[in-house]
């Protein structure tokens, strides 16, 4: 646009007005206060600027930092538990877990969440309280379908964005119970174990072994969580991901166990309270390893249900109990061969040694029966004899003769007494009564009187299934105690080497190779072709003289114990049932024939096919295994 | 009077600044926009600074005293009945009705009324011929501003509407007013505001509040003034780098490229990049007021000194709301942030500055 004459002439008509020298003074100065104005803005702004940016500038690039970086756990998966063969028996399966962001919770948002996810608010509330340091809390294990549906429905950023699935492991334990005790299972670190210094290096809400070898090994077998940085715009979208930190995976546990054997043992307990235990006599290695009563460790994963804990805590016949390694309970006849080891080795004894067994014998004022007292006694009767036939008036003469603290040092020496060691947690302490023992226990003098019993493997005595398993596998190699442990080692530990006569060790296995093959207690226990030995113990209860007379103790039947070893040339394996109100050994001894029977049958089926036996799958009845439940999909 | 003016009259530090500040605007429109749905607002905006550009250059070729007569009264009413409406047929955009189609541009009518009343305050006062305003002219200034305030507000728009008052105020300070009525005015104002309060709709006063406690909602409103104080902190002396900025980048700031894309820049440039900006602003506004200072005539200083307090309400409100000094109204950065009305009514006003520079040595 030009400018026209026009516009200069109706400019001219307007104006203009000069300005008078005053006016243009006081102008001037109103100018001048204007570019101070002008000048403290822009100081005050500059200062807003440096007080930001140069005064402080860590704390908001950490906020920054903090706005778009989410750091969310990769969880590492445990370790497998592998059987001796390398067959998995506690594996992992992937699932779903919902954790809360804990700088996006909202208080009136918990309700909501947790109605719609079955949880209970108290605890949600609680737990939330509780990991107060923790930026994100794990709220739900094994999230289920519908909930993936309902969660991933619900995570936008106007309803609960504080909610979040990661990838998460669940472990999966054999169905029904099967080696339950052994494997332990594991759960959320408690409150008292975080306080203590065994878990310095463990952090809230960590998933920790809580018994069995789950806790033995919880260092080989737990991984090391990783952690994954994602970037993320101000709608909470996921724009890039990466790995800060990789998981670091479980190593494997390899075990001494055999699934086969387990498997059998389990089978033979069905239905049955008591505790099934297979050693490797020259090496400790613990082949099978049964406690029933039974629990779904798979309940216990992550967290357990109220309902499910209070119906296994309160369980009359307490599932928990791993009996054994915790039964604490008399041996009954089981241990006549170490009172007939130690009359021997002490010489109190020989094998021509005969005793009369008229029923029973009175020892210093009492009188004590034998279990043939109904049919007459044994009558004149020999060691070989009185092992085969487990009389009882036999070795209460042997026991008088020795004494107890000449019996409780060979028992000790056999390992009755103290802990086998196991790795395995919460293994009890049992009983080998001795003059020193009751000295320090009661105050209390021993008397002669009570040696008899314990003879015979009753009164003060204790003992675990492992305990007993351990001290006749010894004997049965020539008196070598080698430490039962659970995981394979490169070499056996000899614990305590008998150095005893070999002559000695013979005749007492020789005994109890009369207890099956002779027709002696023990003869539902004999395998063809296979030499077995064992022995029977028919055990009252500890505490049977007290309950006498009471309606409990009544029902309370005695226990049932068998120990077998085979073959007898050279042991190979030694096993111990427990029949807890068996009434009689030899309905515990089926329980080991059947398991005897298994591992001779496997090692006959791998001399003939030994290139099968990496393929072969576990015989594990379909019972044992059930089909795990259909798993949500990815 | 010569008819045609040298080109190298026009006033080249004030146009050199401005053009440093376009291209600060431009280049961080770009880097703030790149990969979001706005991601062609940087050449949009070359658009407007080069068509303002010309229309900077149009507004200075005419003599400005044209505008004062009769014209600027019906420039007012023309304005007056374009906000009505666009309050009737404008675009509603965000919740407001700012916006209304011309000629295939969409223009904020608001913007441009910033100039007609710079041009009435000026004529308005210098009929008046006098060195302290009464009462009766103080009603009447206050009247021009008020009905066209009021139809902003009602848009609502109530950031656009603040800025008319400095034009105001500036030019009846200018004008001349007794200490008394100064006064005055300020224990009114004092009294009224907490009552004006009440008036304001919900969104203002929870931008009011979270200005004053931006860490009681830290998700809904003070969001913004936390985000923005955290992307400006974030930046640190030197700055993220260009398009290295993360709460540009995420999203976390609000329009980037618009009102507060001087938090962007300052994450991106740090407390450097900010100086040099402010800087920039700071010579702009002075060089304005140069012009003032040597206008032959009340009315050429009335029109520069108004541009001068508007630009620098504009810097003050914007800026000290990027850092958290100054409550979120919603008034853009002058010559930086992206828009075309805005840009365009700037230039209007620096051709009007040019215009008064240009005739200066009348006679």
């Amino acid at each position: 646009m030009a400018v026209t004459e026009n516009d200069h002439r109706q400019a001219d008509e307007v104006l203009p007005e000069r300005f008078s020298r005053d006016a243009s003074k006081a102008l001037s100065g109103k100018i001048a206060i204007f570019q101070y104005l002008t000048v403290a803005v822009f100081v005050f702004l500059v200062s807003a600027f440096w007080k930001l940016q140069v005064q402080n500038p860590d704390v908001y690039s950490e906020a920054a930092e903090r706005n778009r970086i989410k750091s969310t756990p990769i969880l590492a998966p445990r370790g497998k538990i592998l059987d001796r063969d390398g067959r998995v028996i506690v594996d992992n399966k992937a699932s779903y877990s919902l954790l809360l962001n804990r700088d996006q919770i909202k208080p009136e948002h918990l309700p909501a969440i947790a109605e719609a996810l079955q949880l209970d608010y108290g605890e949600l509330a609680g737990k939330i309280h509780r990991m107060g340091a923790n930026p994100q809390i794990i709220i739900k294990d094994q999230v289920s379908r519908d909930d993936i549906a309902w969660i991933e429905s619900h995570r936008d950023l106007d309803t609960y964005p504080e909610m979040q699935l990661i990838q998460a492991w669940r472990r999966q334990y054999p169905q029904d119970g099967l080696a339950a005790h052994v494997m332990g299972y594991v759960g959320e670190i408690s409150e008292s174990e975080l306080n203590s210094p065994q878990f310095l290096d463990y952090h809230q809400g960590d998933i920790i072994g809580k018994d069995g070898l789950e806790r033995q090994y919880d260092q080989t077998l737990r991984g090391e969580d990783g952690q994954q940085r994602v970037l993320v715009d101000n709608m909470g979208h996921e724009r890039e991901m990466e790995n800060a930190q990789d998981a670091v995976p479980g190593k494997d546990l390899r075990t001494t166990l055999d699934l086969d054997l387990q498997a059998v043992a389990e089978l033979a307990m069905e239905g049955k309270r008591g505790a099934v235990v297979a050693l490797d006599p020259r090496s400790g290695e613990v082949l099978a390893m049964v406690s029933r009563p039974s629990y779904d460790p798979n309940k216990f994963t992550g967290r357990i249900s109220k309902n499910d804990w209070n119906e296994i805590a309160n369980d009359p016949y307490k599932p928990l109990m791993d009996r054994a390694i915790q039964a604490e309970l008399a041996p009954g006849s089981t241990f006549k061969p170490f009172t007939a080891l130690a009359g021997l080795e002490t010489g109190v004894i020989d094998d021509k040694t005969e005793f009369h067994c008229p029923g029973g014998a009175s020892f210093y004022g009492h009188y004590f029966a034998c279990w043939r007292q109904k049919q007459g006694g044994h009558g004149k009767i020999s060691l070989h004899r009185g092992i085969a036939q487990s009389c009882d008036v036999y070795f209460y003469n042997v026991a008088n003769r020795l004494g107890i603290d000449r019996l409780a040092q060979y028992a000790e020496l056999a390992g009755f007494g103290h802990k086998t060691g196991i790795d395995l947690p919460n293994e009890r302490e049992s009983t080998m009564p001795s003059t020193k023992w009751k000295m320090r226990m009661f105050r209390q003098k021993w008397y002669a009187g009570e040696t008899i019993s314990v003879g015979i493997g009753q009164g003060a005595i204790t003992v675990s299934p492992l305990q007993l398993a351990a001290a006749e596998g010894g004997l049965a190699v020539g008196g070598n105690w080698y430490q039962p442990h659970l995981v394979k080692t490169p070499s056996p530990k000899l614990l305590r080497a008998g150095h005893l006569n070999s002559q000695n060790v013979q005749d007492v296995i020789y005994g109890m190779y009369g207890v099956v093959n002779e027709g002696g207690t023990g003869r539902f226990a004999a395998l063809p072709g296979i030499k077995v030995c064992g022995k029977t113990g028919t055990a009252q209860l500890a505490s049977n003289q007290l309950l006498k007379g009471t309606k409990l103790g009544q029902t309370m039947k005695d226990n049932a114990w068998f120990v077998g070893f085979a073959p007898e040339e050279a042991p190979e394996i030694v096993v111990v049932a427990l029949f807890e109100n068996g009434e009689h050994g030899d309905r515990a001894s089926w329980i080991v024939r059947d398991v005897l029977k298994a591992y001779f049958d496997k090692k006959a089926r791998e001399a003939k096919a030994p290139w099968q036996s990496a393929r072969i799958q576990p015989f594990v009845p379909r019972e044992l295994f059930n089909p795990p439940a259909p798993e949500v999909q990815q | 009077m010569p008819v045609y003016r040298s080109i190298r009259e026009l006033d080249w530090p004030l146009l050199i600044v401005t053009l440093a500040l376009c291209t600060l605007g431009v280049l961080q429109i770009y880097s703030a926009t790149l990969g979001t749905r706005w991601q062609d607002a940087w050449w949009k905006q070359i658009v407007w600074v080069v068509t303002g550009i010309a229309m900077m250059w149009v507004i200075a070729s005419v003599d400005y005293h044209s505008l004062l007569g009769a014209r600027v009264i019906y420039l007012y009413i023309a304005s007056l009945v374009l906000l009505v409406i666009t309050g009737f047929a404008g675009n509603k955009v965000f919740g407001s009705t700012r916006w209304i189609k011309i000629a295939g541009f969409t223009l904020q009518t608001s913007e441009f009324v910033k100039i007609v009343l710079i041009l009435l305050m000026a004529k308005s006062l210098t009929d008046l011929k006098t060195e302290e305003l009464n009462w009766k002219d103080l009603a009447k200034l206050a009247g021009f501003v008020a009905v066209p305030m009021a139809l902003v507000m009602k848009e609502p728009d109530l950031g656009t509407a603040l800025t008319y008052i400095p034009i105001l105020i500036c030019g009846v300070l200018m004008a001349g007013m007794r200490w008394k009525y100064i006064l005055v005015i300020t224990g009114i104002l004092m009294v009224s505001l907490p009552i004006g309060y009440h008036f304001l709709k919900p969104y203002q006063k929870d931008r009011l509040v979270s200005f004053i406690y931006p860490d009681r909602d830290p998700k809904g409103t003070g969001f913004q003034v936390i985000q923005s104080r955290i992307a400006v902190g974030n930046g640190g002396m030197w700055g993220r780098g260009a398009k290295e900025s993360s709460q540009t980048h995420l999203g976390f700031l609000p329009v980037p490229h618009t009102d507060f894309i001087f938090s962007s820049f300052a994450e991106e440039h740090g407390f450097v990049g900010i100086v040099v900006a402010l800087v920039l602003y700071f010579l702009l506004i002075m060089q304005v007021v140069q012009n003032a200072q040597t206008a032959t005539d009340r009315a050429g200083l009335y029109i520069c000194m108004g541009v001068a307090a508007l630009l620098l309400f504009h810097v003050l409100v914007n800026v000290g709301m990027v850092v958290g000094r100054m409550p979120i109204t919603g008034i853009p950065l002058p010559l930086m942030s992206s828009g075309g009305s805005n840009t365009w009514s700037i230039f209007l006003m620096l051709g009007l500055v040019n215009s008064v520079r240009l005739r200066r040595f009348v006679n």
